[in-house]
């Protein structure tokens, strides 16, 4: 039990991380249909400009609890900047121009983007790991096992709580307001959305920006949750989080979330209960199956033209 | 005046007209779908346009918003050239459009599609325009928690027009609001924008196949033939031709 629920905690946090990269995932699809094989890199990019930020700020453990967290805010805030910059300025340069073109440019071109920035970064920054001396440490026994005990770090709980915010306000946005209005109507019609106004190219842009800015939290709490990190990252947590949004139901923004949380716990339960080594066989598994049996995803629409 | 034929350029108006297109060439990639079409249209009135299935007539209202633009000739609204505008730009100055097809926003909510509409202009007036529009339309308010794409066929279109009518447009573009509606939505329809003409003094340029309902409720009217204009004239001569009774009111009023 007390092995279980150790999982269950381990599984939340890596869920959340594929969460956050699969909305990036999941809104492009909805609004241009393409699925941006660069966001994985992306996410790599923020999780690099996170761990430049802390080291140029001079960021230690050693500091107070409380300017810990604001530096820690800051830095976070900056990646979400700089992410975004660098999310915006790929669309514009590599998909924009292709728009319109047939369905596999623009794919392609993403695949390329992907190797651009990975090659990028490992020219840039070195193809060395990078680690990170542990800023965040401690955490609570929360059970205690005849000899297991239960835990959850402070890091955890970051991760955990900066998530649950951030979908509050991610949701809120999508939901409330204009710009959320705006980013749904191109994402169903978005012929109509320029008829009622609505500045199309600006609104996909703003898509890329958030996405980016989602997949800079995702950089950040992975720099911080496991201390190293490297050009390749990118490349595995993107397949994850695609899976993950597969799984979801692509274009569906609480399935992107729901399928990281799954991918998450699939893991590592599976790591936790039969072999470490297999644990990515189990997540694409599960994307094999989804595709064969369940195309739409859990929380997917199917399509349907309307006449 | 008397119905002309016109392959040469109709006489300009003594007054500037709200809308006039010169000339305008319209393609889809080779497709010549637009041939030289001009159009006037003055404030205040209703024009119709009625022409067979694929003449070019959605063509020519999908033009007026630059979606595709011109090729050729030029798109003047209210003395501003707006050929070479965006679409989104083009619908903020006080055009706007009921397109083919409808186009409700399908998961979206009634209310939120008309907020869709309402975009536009600033949203002082956002809570008593709803209210015009649930007066002018009262089956949406009955709906205005429900999704778009649940609505049948005439609330999509009440709901069309609605939107349209949200952002105070000084012109609208209707694109077939009878098409696949019941003869007593379509007379609902069409009462309500002949009421919105004569109240508001709102301009109105119509797209039809339902020929005689769309000459009947028109000043003026044009045919458009294989991407050109071939007769214009008022709705009540239009309506009187044999040559037009022939080829579009065989049958009478559907």
């Amino acid at each position: 039990m007390e092995y279980f629920v150790q999982q269950l905690i381990n599984g939340l946090t890596l869920g959340s991380i594929y969460g956050l990269i699969a909305i990036g995932y999941t809104m492009v699809y909805g609004i241009i249909g393409m699925i941006n094989f660069a966001h994985g890199d992306i996410f790599m990019v923020g999780s690099f400009i996170a761990m430049i930020l802390i080291v140029a700020l001079g960021i230690t453990a050693g500091a107070g609890f409380i300017v810990l967290i604001l530096a820690l805010m800051l830095v976070l805030l900056m990646a979400m900047l700089f992410t975004s910059a660098w999310g915006w300025t790929v669309e514009r340069i590599a998909y924009r121009p292709l728009r319109g073109s047939f369905r596999l440019a623009p794919l392609i071109t993403a695949i390329g983007m992907s190797i651009v920035l990975q090659n990028f970064v490992q020219i840039v920054q070195g193809a060395r790991v990078k680690p990170l001396p542990p800023l965040v440490s401690g955490g609570y026994t929360i059970m205690d096992g005849n000899n297991f005990d239960v835990q959850i770090s402070n890091i955890q709980i970051l991760i955990l709580v900066t998530t649950v915010v951030l979908m509050g306000v991610f949701t809120y946005i999508i939901n409330k307001t204009a710009l959320g209005r705006s980013l749904r109507a191109c994402e169903q019609d978005r012929k109509m959305a320029s008829l009622v106004g609505i500045n199309v190219d600006r609104t996909i842009s703003l898509t890329f920006v958030l996405g980016a800015a989602l997949a800079a939290v995702a950089g950040f709490m992975y720099l911080l949750y496991y201390g190293v990190i490297d050009f390749y990252i990118g490349f595995i947590a993107g397949v994850k989080a695609f899976t993950a949004a597969v799984l979801g139901g692509i274009g569906s923004l609480p399935g992107a979330m729901l399928g990281g949380i799954l991918i998450g716990l699939i893991e590592t339960f599976w790591s936790g209960y039969f072999s470490v080594e297999y644990k990515d066989v189990a997540a694409f598994f599960i994307l094999a199956a989804v595709l064969i049996f369940m195309p739409s995803g859990l929380l997917g629409k199917p399509e349907v033209e309307k006449v | 005046m008397s119905m002309a034929s016109v392959s040469d350029p109709m006489a300009v108006p003594a007054s500037e007209p709200v809308l006039a297109v010169r000339g305008v060439h319209t393609y889809y990639g080779a497709i010549h779908a637009l041939k030289g079409v001009d159009i006037d249209i003055m404030d205040g009135e209703i024009v119709s346009l009625i022409g067979a299935n694929g003449a070019g007539k959605s063509t020519l209202m999908m033009t007026i918003c630059g979606n595709p633009q011109a090729r050729h000739g030029n798109v003047i609204y209210r003395g501003e050239d707006i050929t070479r505008v965006p679409t989104h730009e083009i619908m903020r100055k006080g055009i706007a459009q009921s397109p083919e097809g409808r186009r409700i926003f399908p998961r979206m909510t009634v209310r939120e599609n008309l907020q869709m509409g309402a975009g536009i202009t600033d949203m002082t007036h956002f809570e008593s325009d709803l209210e015009r529009m649930y007066t002018l339309f009262p089956r949406l308010k009955d709906r205005q928690g429900q999704r778009g794409g649940t609505l049948s066929g005439g609330e999509q279109q009440m709901l069309a027009i609605a939107r349209a009518l949200m952002s105070r447009p000084k012109l609208l573009l209707l694109d077939e609001p009878s098409l696949g509606l019941a003869p007593l939505i379509v007379r609902q329809i069409f009462n309500a924008i002949r009421d919105l003409n004569q109240s508001e003094g709102l301009t109105v340029f119509l797209v039809e196949q339902n020929a005689y309902h769309a000459l009947k409720l028109a000043h003026r009217g044009y045919v458009m033939v294989n991407g050109k204009i071939s007769i214009t004239g008022t709705g009540k001569e239009l309506l009187a031709s044999p040559e037009i009774q022939a080829a579009y009111l065989e049958g009478g009023a559907h």
